[in-house]
């Protein structure tokens, strides 16, 4: 059996007339790594503090380490937070403020600085308890915020875009850091992000919000390999998409018709009928490229389609070229051949490209929100 | 050599730029206080004929009435300081962190309203309720707290009630400036990490108020010891206020070397305790006066 260190049930918010958490269910398993990943203003913010207990919830509960948290104060609460700014506390030293939470434990003075300093240890920050907080780096400041929570051996860290305020280099560095820290503390981990890639990079589990609610809990692949939702499927990941309307159904396979006439199919998700608007998604990757149609060597007949190079989109292992469709004159974006092929396409390049059906999905217009 | 003169023309501008400052630096501040200086150390030997001496210092210090006074004095003013800071306090906080926007206004609106009203005015205002005759006795006895209506005026609580009353403003508008400028998720943080109202006060929102709170205590201090209308007023004749003394000696015995020793004095003792304040909250003048 399972043990859920964090459960919510029923969680509601709402301000004024708008709701930012509608009536949300889940549970995040002992141990692991759970993100929520959605856009900014879904209301993963206000669901966090819901958690801490710094916003009373409308309606619901949260049970932490089994425990109803209803009435109870967030400095009464086994959870800690990583706030978005850290907000460490100018007015004292590093090691003050990783032993602050012990202090107020009433832990000896002796005592809490030793365990400060293992802690600046185990963080990688050793010999810094001195040092003042505004002489730390980016990195070392975010050890520091993680240190000051993770030394109070919290059920729950909560971390409301912790990266969010660092560079680039710097934020893929921390997320491996991040990783390594919740493997080694093996302390539960609810992280909020509207980082796609840092959501798929760390979890264990990962929940897509959209206006208050949940619109797909599942691990990484899942997501991105089977999205619930046209919003999970536009949302994680690089997608192509594709509005038309059902023109065939055969079997699992659907046959959409765009607009401007191009015909595309794919692996039906749900109910649709012929007639019915339509939303196809197809990944980058999936799609393969040929000079001619002989290049496409495909192991299985599928529909070649045919397109110029409207751009070429150089970005190292990720680089892709973005077609337009010759007789929609519809963008597709396909990923480029990490062995180099097709590095020398030009703009205005007639080219042909061609994707398995049943690597596409198509999501039925209206058959789910979003 | 074009540079030179651009640096030349730039330092005039600074120098005329500065020029009223100094001016009134000079004019109105250190040359009235030399003549002071000077005035105090003439001893009166005969009938107009001076020399130099520290006689009236010497008054100061053999004269217990003096010396009674003046530590009276300072020592009201400190309890009307802290009074102040614990009364200012909640009032700074509830514009700064409780409040957003129109009602924030409003709040510091109201701190400002008495302000509208000459001192004069406001402080006889105060004697129209507080004099036996007035309305607050009136109401005590009505209301069957005391027999007969009491006389509330000439005491030092009511001394000490009007000296808070009027210093409110200038508590609250620094110490407003240092809370606003506290990042809310400090606080939550403290609290998130155990923390309770008292520890989070103690540990994070006053050691990032206290360039505030130092300065706010520094300008009601110094206006407090100065403050001359309130005090005579509300405290009578007899209120034993230096300021009042000052005054004395000035325009009632004419005593000009005896005022100006004593003006002297209290310049020594606002400077004295300013000092000692800085020291006991271990703040640097700088950052304080960068606060007020
Ligand atoms: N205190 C508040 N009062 C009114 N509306 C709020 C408040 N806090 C958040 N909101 C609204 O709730 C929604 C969700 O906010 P938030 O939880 O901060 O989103 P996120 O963290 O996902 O960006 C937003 O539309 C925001 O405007
Ligand atoms: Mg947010």
């Amino acid at each position: 059996m399972t043990t859920f260190d964090l459960e919510a049930k029923a969680l509601s918010k709402r301000f004024a007339t708008h709701t930012a958490v509608d009536a949300l269910s889940f549970g995040v398993e002992r141990g692991s790594f759970f993100s929520i990943l959605g856009p900014s203003g879904c209301g993963k913010t206000t669901l966090l503090r819901m958690v801490a207990g710094f916003i009373e919830p409308d309606g619901g509960d949260v049970e932490i380490g089994g425990r109803s948290m209803c009435g109870v104060p967030p400095n009464r609460r086994p959870v800690n937070m990583v706030f978005q700014q850290l907000a460490l506390f100018p007015m004292m030293s590093v090691g003050e403020n990783v032993a602050y939470g012990l202090a107020r434990r009433g832990v000896a003075r002796a005592d809490r600085e030793r365990k400060a300093a293992e802690m600046l240890d185990r963080v990688g920050l050793p010999g810094l308890a001195a040092k003042r907080v505004d002489q730390l780096s980016g990195g070392q400041r975010q050890r520091v915020a993680i240190a000051r929570s993770l030394v109070l051996k919290p059920t729950l860290l909560l971390l409301d875009e912790p990266l969010g305020a660092l560079d680039l280099k710097l934020r893929e560095r921390m997320k491996i850091e991040l990783k390594q820290l919740q493997a080694a503390f093996g302390t539960t981990f609810v992280y909020i992000t509207h980082d796609q890639s840092e959501a798929l990079v760390l979890s264990d589990r990962v929940a897509v919000m959209n206006s208050g609610r949940f619109e797909q809990v599942g691990t990484p692949q899942e997501l991105y390999y089977s999205p619930a939702t046209p919003f999970v499927a536009g949302f994680v990941g690089a997608n192509n998409r594709i509005d038309g309307q059902v023109s065939a159904i055969d079997g699992d396979l659907v046959e959409i018709r765009s607009a401007a006439g191009w015909t595309v199919k794919a692996r039906r998700h749900g109910t649709l009928k012929p007639g019915d608007a339509a939303t196809i998604f197809v990944r980058p990757e999936v799609a393969v490229l040929g000079r001619s149609t002989a290049d496409l060597a495909l192991a299985e007949p599928a529909a070649v389609h045919q397109g110029t190079v409207e751009s070429l989109l150089f970005d190292g292992a990720n680089s892709a070229v973005l077609l337009r469709e010759q007789a929609s004159r519809c963008e597709f974006r396909v990923a480029l051949p990490q062995t180099g092929r097709y590095a020398d396409l030009k703009v205005n390049e007639p080219v042909f490209f061609s994707f398995a059906a049943d690597r596409a999905v198509c999501f039925g217009v209206g058959s789910s929100h979003g | 050599m074009a540079k030179a003169t651009a640096s030349a023309s730039q330092r005039l501008i600074l120098w005329l730029l500065l020029a009223p400052a100094l001016l009134w630096l000079f004019g109105l501040i250190l040359l009235p206080h030399l003549d002071l200086a000077l005035l105090s150390l003439r001893e009166r030997t005969g009938p107009g004929e001076y020399a130099f001496g520290l006689a009236q210092y010497r008054t100061f210090f053999t004269e217990p009435l003096y010396w009674d006074v003046f530590v009276r004095t300072a020592t009201i003013s400190l309890i009307a300081t802290a009074l102040t800071l614990l009364l200012a306090f909640p009032i700074a906080w509830t514009i700064a962190k409780l409040t957003r926007g129109r009602l924030s206004t409003l709040l510091f609106a109201v701190c400002l309203i008495p302000f509208w009203v000459s001192e004069t005015v406001r402080t006889l205002g105060w004697m129209i309720l507080l004099r036996e005759t007035g309305v607050i006795p009136g109401l005590l006895v009505t209301l069957g707290i005391t027999e007969v209506p009491i006389e509330m005026l000439y005491r030092d609580p009511t001394i000490l009630v009007g000296l808070v009353y009027t210093s409110l403003l200038f508590m609250v508008v620094p110490l407003y400036g240092s809370l606003e400028s506290l990042d809310d998720s400090l606080i939550e943080a403290a609290y998130d990490l155990g923390g309770n109202g008292w520890t989070v006060l103690r540990t994070v929102v006053i050691p990032h108020a206290s360039p505030g709170i130092t300065a706010g205590c520094i300008v009601v201090f110094m206006l407090t010891l100065g403050n001359y209308l309130t005090a005579s007023l509300l405290g009578g004749k007899n209120s034993l206020w230096f300021t009042e003394q000052i005054y004395t000696q000035f325009i009632t015995r004419f005593n000009w070397e005896q005022g100006a020793a004593f003006g002297f004095l209290l310049l020594l003792l606002s400077s004295v305790m300013v000092w000692t304040g800085l020291r006991l909250s271990g703040q640097r003048f700088s950052d304080v006066m960068s606060r007020t």
